[in-house]
């Protein structure tokens, strides 16, 4: 194999050219930029002179720029969690339900995830708010139960009170999840359904029960497709900025949401610079942190 | 025009070597504006041929005015949308990226011209200057109208629900100071606004707030913060609507679009006065088509056009002879039209510097952490 690729230079060139040059002109070249503006400093309204300060990194590691990042850990890790909870019994369903059916069960999983981003959150707002489609549910139940305990002869309830369910951290966090479910169904479903069956029916046989086979043996073997879809829930949930905007209340401000004020409002681009890139340092650290678990895991298992 | 072998390899090659260049800190104009489409010229003005393109605010602009104008001049007009004024200047932050007519707000007007990104007007190439009203035409944050026409005005105040309100919330105290309406209130998440509408309410001008009064705005803001439902952009319309909120702070021509759809809201500028604001037409630097975007606003000026554009958008007009031209259920309307008493209580924002944009923007995202 080597060999033929190494007589085969020109074409191993034409295959690798345009993604490289894509990768370079349109991902490396512009990142460059903003790192470069991260140590700069405003001129006037327009100018950004390049003086290699690091006083951006200074005012973001202030302690209420740590705490909005602390903020957005939390919101992000508490959504990752819920997701595998919620994911994986809905990955194993998929892996243990009939090949009919199995197709159709992943595209309900992704049916949403083709949908634009937006136009769900809207959905989201249409669905939790005072008057939403939940709290129409709960009243119009509400008014019936009421209706139906006056008939045989208790107090009716008191006036329906709609809950808030918008404006709030919970808004976030659900839609947060709402929205990054596919993205820990789809790997957790992958490392299931290549687990080796007979694996399971042997624990069964030598006495352990259900609940003690799942976590003794599927988890650990299902651990790389856990650890892949915690990593590619929670780096996009930390950097979330359309759902803590549209759904959050007055304090569900996200590490995204600062980013997106200084290059709007603020008008602030090395501070907003330097804070995206606290944000990616942060993504390369949650990268490493697995890449280490994997290998100490290798290691362990040779 | 070395423009039109537009499509050719060689100048895909000077596109990306123009991209190259702005890589580096350049502006982004020169490689943008080769992508705009870009006729050969006609006889009509010279060298600009039968294009414009013009960047508004959504919902901002009669649905048959382009249609109209094309049938009267023939010159084409692309329109292209903007949310908020930060994303304009954003937008032109880099070097104009190839619009002929832009609408920005008073306060942008200022900052955008202290910046070098508009061009100064020329009056002989806008008779219908003499529309406007008198009272528009020499504003603070403008002097002279050197580089802005007046499009429409607004003035902000509270929206509400009137079957959920004990009488006329006439103070901004049930907005910044008051449990009154806990959880029912919804306020503009816009630093500048919020700051400079708490400083009224506190007896200072919207202008000039010294650094050392903000801490105590942003400490009444952060108390207030538990009853406050949501910081909403600029949509509190349609919170109001949907009964999210019964208050809401939000510009009086937009509780006046949806008062038609639901008696039960109106409107109140408080008593301690409030913020005004006019969206204005004007050219940026750098526009291919200057004559054509004169004769755009000249247009847009023109009394018959004003009133169409007026009667569908329902914001106050600044343009006396169209305001003569509308129904007087538009000419009275309290909501659209605020009496002069409460006018003469309400101020244009001024734009003032860089640094107090920061301290605004700082001390809000400190009130959204607490």
């Amino acid at each position: 194999m080597e060999q033929s690729w190494k007589r085969a230079k020109a074409i191993f060139a034409t295959v690798l050219g345009p993604p490289l040059a894509w990768l370079l002109l349109f991902f490396l070249i512009p990142l460059a930029i903003v790192w470069v503006y991260s140590f700069g400093t405003n001129v006037g309204l327009t100018e950004i002179a390049f003086t290699g300060t690091f006083s951006n990194y200074a005012r973001a590691i202030e302690p209420l720029y740590v705490g909005i990042f602390l903020k957005s850990v939390g919101v992000a890790g508490l959504t990752t969690l819920l997701c595998l909870v919620v994911g994986f019994p809905v990955a194993l369903a998929i892996t243990f339900a009939p090949d009919r059916l199995k197709a159709w069960l992943i595209l309900l999983v992704m049916l949403p995830f083709w949908t634009n981003l937006l136009i769900r959150t809207y959905a989201l707002i249409a669905v939790l708010r005072t008057e939403g489609y939940v709290n129409l549910s709960l009243g119009w139940l509400w008014t019936h139960a009421s209706g139906l305990m006056t008939i045989v002869g208790l107090r009716p309830l008191t006036s329906f009170e709609p809950l808030e369910l918008l404006y709030n951290n919970f808004a976030v966090v659900f839609g947060l999840v709402y929205v990054h479910l596919p993205f820990m169904v789809l790997p957790l479903y992958s490392a299931l359904d290549r687990l080796d069956r007979s694996l399971l029916e042997a624990s069964l046989d030598l006495g352990a029960g259900h609940v003690r086979t799942m976590l003794m043996v599927v988890v650990p073997l299902a651990l790389p497709g856990i650890a892949s879809g915690i990593l590619i829930t929670f780096i996009p949930a930390l950097g979330a900025y359309l759902t803590p905007d549209l759904l959050g209340g007055p304090d569900s401000q996200m590490i995204a949401n600062i980013i997106e004020r200084q290059f709007k409002r603020a008008n602030d681009w090395p501070f907003g610079a330097a804070l995206s890139f606290l944000l990616m340092y942060m993504t390369f650290i949650a990268i490493a942190l697995q890449a280490m678990l994997a290998k100490r895991k290798t290691e362990a298992g040779s | 025009m070395t423009r039109k072998i537009d499509r050719s390899k060689r100048s895909l090659m000077a596109a990306l070597g123009a991209t190259g260049a702005a890589a580096i800190g350049l502006s982004f104009s020169g490689s943008l504006a080769g992508c705009s489409p870009k006729p050969a010229p006609k006889d009509t003005e010279v060298g600009e041929g039968n294009q414009l393109n013009f960047y508004n605010w959504d919902t901002y602009i009669g649905s048959n005015t382009l249609a109209e104008f094309k049938k009267d001049t023939g010159i084409e007009v692309t329109i292209n949308l903007f949310a908020t004024a930060d994303e304009l200047f954003a937008k032109f932050k880099a070097g104009n990226p190839g619009f002929d007519v832009i609408v920005p707000p008073n306060e942008f007007v200022t900052r955008m011209s202290q910046a070098g990104m508009l061009m100064a007007l020329d009056h002989a190439k806008i008779p219908n200057i003499k529309n406007i009203d008198p009272s528009f035409l020499n504003p603070e944050f403008d002097p002279g109208r050197k580089f802005s026409m007046p499009y429409t005005w607004s003035v902000l105040g509270i929206g509400y629900r009137k079957s959920k309100v004990k009488a006329v919330p006439d103070s901004w105290k049930y907005l910044f100071e008051s449990d009154e309406y806990k959880g029912r209130i919804a306020v503009l998440s816009e630093s500048g606004d919020l700051m400079r509408l708490a400083a009224r309410y506190r007896g200072h001008s919207v202008n000039n707030i010294p650094a050392e009064m903000i801490p105590a705005l942003e400490a009444m803001l952060i108390k207030q913060k538990p009853f406050i439902k949501a910081f909403h952009d600029d949509n509190g319309q349609d919170l109001l609507l949907a009964r999210d909120v019964d208050l809401v702070m939000e510009y009086n021509g937009d509780i006046a679009q949806i008062m038609s759809e639901d008696p039960d809201i109106d409107f109140v500028v408080p008593k301690e006065g409030s913020l005004a604001n006019s969206d204005t037409l004007c050219i940026p630097a750098g526009a291919a088509r200057p004559n054509n975007a004169h004769a755009f606003i000249n247009y847009l000026l023109d009394a018959q056009v004003g009133a169409a554009i007026t009667n569908q958008i329902l914001y106050p007009t600044p343009n006396a002879a169209a305001k003569a031209l509308m129904p007087e259920s538009y000419r009275t309307n309290p909501v659209i039209f605020p009496s002069k008493d409460t006018m003469a209580k309400c101020e244009f924002s001024l734009f003032e510097g860089p640094e107090k944009a920061r301290l605004f923007e700082e001390s809000m995202t400190r009130i959204r952490a607490a």
